[in-house]
């Protein structure tokens, strides 16, 4: 094949103290061809596309760009050669317009006027309707993606990189994004896309690179095996679903009617009438792209922001003017989206951590004073029954991964034995084994009689786990529905559709 | 005249006065657009005020006491670039320190120059332009670096606001992690910026000494340094609002001094209190009347950058 490939890359490698993330890893993409990397958090998958980028040097190991060696030193010399990239985060500026954030990616900018036509053509040309001078603050996660998209047509690539671009988009947003995908790869883009959405690589990708623990451990044509065969080679064993089965709902505990919040950050969704109901033993899943309100809804219902009296009720009792120790004291705990930072603290040990939330229903203080024996008695539970993976409660929570910190401040909260439990974005950024154990002791608490709401953008997990699905769009709760029988079209129309946008044939 | 004010000579010299803090606002505008906040303005411009006034008694020439200002100001601002951006120290107290640093050594290096006159810095001659009513005193009877910090502030804000140079300072300013992941050089674009509002802060200060009073006192930047800070702050880190806040403290400065000369009975403290209140009044009440929409602070300030992962 060599001479007619378009990336080749061989024995690559990238060590870390530590750990390797990248050990030998060989693959090719031909021209127009639409190329998976497939794997688990930590499998080396965003490392080896920061090398190919140019943003981290390899340790060993040879690239080729259409038969030439290809040894980018910054990203500056990687979209020289061709080569575009669109992050999964961190590469818009918010306080910008969409043609300064173009013109920002570029090498030789054109000048403002003309730049501003150009990506009006391109946006046209491509379905992806744009208007370049909005602030990028103001648009939605699909509309940001157009930028860095259109930001990275308007260099001609040979080769786009998509980091897990799917995972901030509605249903119908995939659905354009796709098109605009398949018709580049037709125009001999070839496009190196990284995800583990499975079913999404089956039906977009021509052929996938499999990586586990930073190696290839195997090359296929998804399209020839099923979601579940792709699911384990990624894992490299058995993959368990979770179990749903055997729950009975009671009587209706938790109440939110009529709940209003202003916006708590400048560029940030006010909730507007937000009204919900749960019942013992329910698990409610309410989906919705990021900064639609996910952050605002779990800090109105943990106490973090108190609302209008009478607006969140707890066995009809109104607790929406109390914070959240009063709150957990009546059984309301909550876990949210941010682990480093909101969750944990990051420089206090395992030990220290259990305190932030657990003082109230644990006995964790003795008259007064904290009881460090019986704080890191509970963190060795929580490590041990929900399998973190630490050398032990003395460590410092920043010091784990992501999957085990979820894991952990998940724990804490669910082996609080809460009658309401909260969590937002349970899963994000967390490899599929450790998602599974999450999303089980969920839907095991639920089976002790706790009401579970789980706000997340895995649409996925939500008709996984819950029971009923609610959407939120632009701080607007839609009305529940039973998630049996609910289509991922249907889902689609909930959380708004695709922004306005009109779909161009192609 | 009124009520024995004469408002041309009021508003001549208030373009005098107000040259110090606009220069070291200016500077410190784009140090902040760069998303470093550094609180050492004071320092900066009273480390300017002494070597400016070294340099131009020793040389004789008041042009090179400025650049000798310039050159002490972004000397110390890139002690504090070295601080905060290679070592990650933190900004606000760096920056305290760097104030605390600059006023001491300025005192130690000054101690020989106190009572010692500084060559006259020359006004500009624009020949019969001056002698039109109203219009010449006020705007041809000044010495050249009044014109040039003018020229800077306008220079300043259309660079930012219209160059690709000034673009990628904004990009940094507010997010570094992008700007990094993009392929710029966060931390270069910072010392520049720093070096900058070092050698403008420095500028002022020189100013201070060799034209506004003229001579070296210990201390006798009195403050300008931090309300340069509060002006950016309450400019919302525009160029064209610091101008009117740092004219509307000249302004008031002049204003007061006139007030006390022509013998009003309002004591004496409240009048030189006046400028720093007034000034920070307004300024308030402008930047809370821009509340909605567009983000006033680069969302980066303050924020230690390092390029891990």
């Amino acid at each position: 094949m060599t001479g007619n490939m378009l990336l080749e890359i061989a024995g690559l490698t990238k060590a870390y103290p530590g750990v390797v993330a990248n050990d030998g890893v060989g693959f090719s993409v031909g021209p127009g061809e639409v190329h998976a990397l497939l794997g688990e958090n930590g499998a080396g998958k965003s490392t080896l596309v920061k090398m190919i980028y140019g943003l981290v040097k390899p340790d060993s190991g040879t690239m080729h760009l259409m038969g030439a060696p290809y040894t980018p030193a910054e990203p500056r010399a990687a979209r020289a050669s061709g080569v575009a990239m669109v992050f999964q985060h961190f590469s818009l500026f918010e306080a910008l317009n969409v043609a300064e954030n173009v013109a920002l990616g570029m090498e030789n900018p054109p000048p403002m006027g003309q730049l501003s036509a150009r990506i009006r053509e391109i946006s046209a040309a491509y379905g992806l309707p744009l208007d370049p001078a909005r602030l990028v603050g103001d648009l939605s996660a699909g509309e940001r993606q157009r930028v860095e998209i259109i930001r990275c047509l308007l260099q001609d690539p040979k080769l786009l990189i998509m980091d897990e671009p799917t995972s901030v988009l509605t249903p119908q947003e995939v659905d354009i994004l796709f098109n605009t995908l398949r018709k580049l790869s037709a125009e001999g883009t070839a496009i190196l896309y990284i995800s583990h959405k499975l079913e999404e690589i089956r039906s977009l990708c021509d052929r996938a690179t499999i990586l586990r623990g930073g190696k290839v451990v195997a090359t296929c044509t998804p399209r020839e095996k099923s979601a579940r065969e792709l699911a384990e080679l990624m894992v490299g064993g058995e993959f368990t679903a979770t179990d749903r089965a055997g729950r009975t709902l009671g009587h209706t505990i938790f109440e939110v009617k009529g709940l209003d919040l202003p916006p708590m950050s400048q560029f940030g969704p006010a909730l507007k009438q937000v009204s919900l109901q749960l019942r013992a033993g329910e698990v409610l899943g309410i989906g919705g792209v990021a900064g639609n309100g996910q952050e605002e809804l779990l800090a109105t219902l943990s106490g973090e922001r108190v609302s209008a009296s009478g607006t969140v009720l707890l066995h009809g009792q109104d607790i929406a003017t109390l914070g959240p120790n009063e709150r957990r004291r009546l059984g309301l705990q909550a876990a949210p989206e941010e682990r480093l930072g909101h969750a944990a603290v990051p420089d206090m040990s395992l030990t220290e951590n259990t305190l932030l939330t657990g003082t109230v229903r644990r006995p964790l203080t003795r008259k007064g004073f904290l009881d460090m024996k019986a704080a890191k008695l509970f963190a060795e539970e929580i490590i041990r029954v929900f399998d973190v993976r630490t050398p032990g409660p003395h460590v410092a929570a920043r010091a784990l991964s992501g999957g085990n910190l979820q894991k952990y401040v998940i724990g804490r909260e669910v082996l609080q034995y809460p009658e309401v439990l909260i969590v937002n974005q349970p899963t994000w950024g967390v490899d599929a084994a450790a998602a599974a154990a999450i999303r089980q002791a969920l839907l095991d608490l639920a089976g002790k009689g706790a009401a579970v709401i789980v706000i997340s953008q895995d649409l996925d997990e939500l008709m996984e786990i819950a029971d009923q699905f609610c959407a939120l769009n632009e701080g607007r709760l839609s009305a529940p529905r039973p998630t049996e029988g609910l289509s991922i079209d249907e889902i689609g129309l909930m959380l708004g559709g695709a922004h306005g946008m009109q779909e161009v044939a192609v | 005249m009124m009520g024995g004010i004469d408002i041309i000579v009021l508003i001549a010299t208030l373009m005098a006065a107000s040259t110090p803090v606009l220069l070291a606002a200016t500077g410190e505008l784009v140090a902040e657009k760069s998303g470093v906040l550094n609180l050492g303005v004071e320092g900066m411009m009273i480390m300017g005020a002494v070597g400016g006034f070294a340099v131009a008694t020793a040389t004789g020439s008041p042009v090179l006491g400025f650049a000798a200002g310039a050159v002490a100001g972004a000397l110390l601002a890139l002690l504090f670039a070295v601080l905060t951006q290679i070592f990650l120290s933190n900004q606000v107290a760096t920056g305290l320190a760097l104030t605390l640093f600059g006023l001491g050594l300025s005192a130690l290096i000054g101690k020989g120059y106190e009572g010692v006159r500084p060559p006259p810095t020359a006004k500009l001659e624009f020949g019969p332009l001056a002698d039109i009513p109203v219009l010449g005193p006020i705007l041809f009877s000044h010495d050249w670096v009044v014109y040039a910090s003018l020229v800077l502030v306008a220079l300043t804000w259309a660079v930012l606001k219209y160059t690709r140079a000034g673009l990628i300072l904004r990009a940094v300013g507010e997010s570094h992690d992008a700007a990094h992941a993009l392929g710029y050089r966060v931390v270069a674009v910072r010392f520049a910026a720093l070096a900058y509002g070092g050698a403008l802060a420095g500028m002022g200060g020189a100013y201070l000494s060799l034209v506004r009073v003229p001579q070296w006192t210990e201390g006798m930047t009195a403050g300008a340094g931090w309300i340069a800070l509060a002006i950016v702050v309450f400019a919302s880190w525009r160029a064209e609002r610091v101008l009117i806040g740092a004219y509307l403290f000249g302004g008031i400065t002049a204003l007061q001094l006139q007030l006390q000369a022509a013998g009003y009975a309002i004591p004496v403290h409240l009048l030189s209190m006046a400028p720093y209140v007034i000034t920070i009044i307004v300024l308030v009440i402008l930047s809370a009347a821009h509340r909605h929409g567009v983000a006033a602070a680069p969302a980066a300030l303050g924020r230690s950058f390092h390029a891990s992962n």
